[in-house]
């Protein structure tokens, strides 16, 4: 590099304007061809017979339960996939201990694990000729096939996306400064609470994001324990292959819209929280 | 502590949340009806589950919310068995609802006969459906195996109504013949102008009328008119072959399940409701052949006549048929096994 004071628009590399419009080019038309001519033609889609077409199918009473059902399932794993997550993490990156190495293959294991055998997995363990089979008939307790069993598998697909995002994060800072907290006095609550959490938290947010898409937009190991009931075990993507399969394409598509639309929201949402600590941050020169 | 106040809040909101949308809270007068059905049968249950419910509800004074859970029938069959709470099931063949009587014995091995004609209150025929204008000239199974003919069919190992294709077939060859060698041929050179088997009646409808693969679709009969109905007139037609299958979509009370529920009387109604005049309208309106003789009679022009076989008289009944063609390493698998050499 030459020691010349560096104009506004610094040249990173040594490539050609050309190389660099082909290539920027090549990435937008990519970016196009690919995520976003698709998106914008499921709301095409949707939206073919106008807003009103759209929001009769939104608002039918079986689109709103898979709405509602989604909603919950989402509600109740991630919470628990972020305790999950931080606690394993933590646990990780903090100590040391004999079977540490098992520990990370295991949080893996969902994503090596095909849905499909994520949703079998449960039906094997507490369906009606499963392992459980005759505590859950005793107590009159339905797992597969009910909201419980959709819970579960959501559960296992969400599993790794917080401690995955987590793990490298927190082994690149070390522990010099929950260390540092610890010799002054204070508390592993404390530490964890204002030197860990902080330190983390656009780790934790990128994951919660990450984590909360998956549960919504799970298809494959719910599907294999839902049984597929209208208005009772149908979570939106089922409820899109349904109205799909019905040749109901308007309402297909509208209810596939909120899903992308749901996803869209968490995106934008992120982006404002960024946007807003930087600003935070910026002012307290932390 | 902060942390135990924390991890109890969030399960709370957990428990509440799922007590909030399992359960849901059924109220005095009001019965929950689960029908586990196959897959085309959407539309049909979608007419009928309606007026059902207000005769219910006149007699009664109970009020009767239908819950449907459509798939493939053998997918479907399965669920039963490992859990799926059906009230009544109504699925695509007799040999699944056999199979759920087998392995739960939650309603008794003779439940066909409780209600009449083998309890399919209707049935249906297996139909070709062909491009607008028959660009390939199809017009009885001969031509299916002529060189450059795409088959579309599903894949029975998963699909009631590919069964049903596949034994259509079976039929055909075993006439032309005269032989069990010459069937096999004839199914044999089929199979191998099949480019994909979907795993469902409905897969393979998509395959064809959505995605455009194939020259022929071997569908119900329901299916196809219903495809050619929604799909726009003209764009597609029905070709009746010379010899077809006579295909009965069974209907069952669950009665473990029922017992279970409390609703015995209401699911037994039900199923007799499907015989009344009023269901047999819908059901000849949804592409179904209706059982009642005046119904019948009057959408005689709608079904066209076909030499139809049965499965007990030509196949020796549903469980000899499953074991002989689509049981692991029968007949289909041997023959599709050939096929990919």
């Amino acid at each position: 590099m030459s020691a010349t004071p560096a104009p506004a628009h610094q040249r990173a590399t040594a490539e050609s304007p050309v190389a660099r419009i082909v290539l920027i080019g090549v990435a937008l038309a990519f970016l196009g061809l690919f995520l976003l001519l698709p998106l914008i033609a499921v709301f095409a889609e949707g939206l073919q017979r106008g807003i009103g077409p759209f929001l009769d199918a939104i608002v039918e009473p079986d689109a709103l339960s898979a709405i509602r059902l989604t909603l919950t399932v989402a509600a109740i794993s991630v919470p628990l996939n972020i305790v999950f997550g931080i606690a394993a993490a933590w646990a990780i990156t903090k100590f040391d201990f004999p079977g540490k190495g098992l520990l990370i293959t295991l949080i893996d294991l969902p994503f090596s694990v095909s849905p499909v055998v994520a949703g079998l997995m449960y039906i094997l363990l507490f369906g009606s000729s499963g392992w459980f089979a005759s505590v859950l008939a005793d107590q009159d307790m339905q797992i597969v096939f009910a909201v419980p069993g959709i819970v579960l598998a959501t559960i296992f697909v969400t599993f790794p996306f917080v401690a995955r995002e987590l793990i490298p994060l927190m082994q690149e800072q070390g522990r010099d400064d929950e260390e540092a907290a610890l010799s002054l006095g204070a508390s592993g609550w404390q530490t964890f609470w204002h030197v860990t959490l902080p330190n983390i938290r656009w780790g934790l947010l990128y994951g919660v994001l990450l984590c909360n898409a998956r549960a919504m937009g799970e298809f494959g190991a719910v599907s294999v324990v839902s049984g597929h009931i209208r208005g009772e075990t149908n979570t939106m993507p089922l409820h899109v292959e349904i109205l799909y399969n019905e040749y109901n394409f308007v309402a297909a598509f509208a209810v596939a819209s909120l899903l992308a639309g749901l996803a869209l929201v968490t995106l934008v949402l992120k982006s404002v929280l960024e946007w807003r600590f930087d600003y935070h941050r910026g002012g307290t020169g932390h | 502590m902060k942390r135990t106040k924390i991890s109890a809040a969030l399960a709370t909101s957990a428990l509440l949340a799922l007590a909030a949308c399992s359960g849901g809270g059924k109220t005095k007068g009001e019965v929950d009806l689960l029908n586990v059905s196959y897959d085309p049968t959407r539309e049909l249950y979608r007419a009928i589950d309606p007026g059902f419910a207000t005769e219910w509800k006149a007699k009664t004074g109970e009020t009767v919310n239908i819950k449907m859970s459509h798939g493939g029938s053998g997918k479907q069959s399965r669920a039963v068995i490992d859990g799926l709470e059906a009230d009544v099931v109504t699925l695509a063949l007799a040999y699944d609802i056999d199979t759920i009587a087998a392995k739960t014995k939650k309603l008794p091995a003779d439940w066909q006969a409780r209600l009449p004609d083998n309890s399919a209150p209707y049935y249906s025929t297996i139909v070709f459906l062909v491009r607008k204008g028959n660009p390939k000239n199809i017009h009885d199974w001969n031509d299916l195996i002529r060189p450059g003919v795409q088959v579309i069919t599903p894949n029975p190992k998963t699909s009631g109504g590919a069964r049903w294709n596949y034994l259509a077939a079976w039929g055909y060859g075993r006439k032309t013949g005269s032989s069990d060698a010459a069937a096999r041929d004839y199914v044999t050179k089929l199979y191998n102008n099949v480019p994909v088997l979907d795993s469902g009646a409905r897969g393979a409808t998509t395959t064809f009328v959505e995605r455009g693969i194939g020259d022929v679709l071997i569908a119900w009969e329901n299916e196809a008119m219903l495809a050619q109905q929604e799909m726009g007139k003209g764009q597609f037609q029905i070709v009746a072959p010379s010899v077809s299958v006579l295909a009965e979509p069974p209907v069952a009370v669950v009665d473990g399940n029922a017992k279970k529920h409390g609703t015995q009387a209401v699911a037994k109604a039900y199923l007799d409701y499907l015989y009344t005049p009023a269901a047999q309208e819908l059901i000849a309106k949804a592409h179904y052949r209706p059982r009642n003789a005046a119904v019948a009679a009057k959408y005689a022009a709608t079904f066209p006549q076909i030499k139809l076989l049965t499965i007990d008289g030509d196949f020796g009944g549903w469980a000899k048929a499953q074991a002989q063609h689509f049981a692991d390493g029968a007949i289909f698998d041997t023959i599709f096994a050939q096929r990919r050499r």
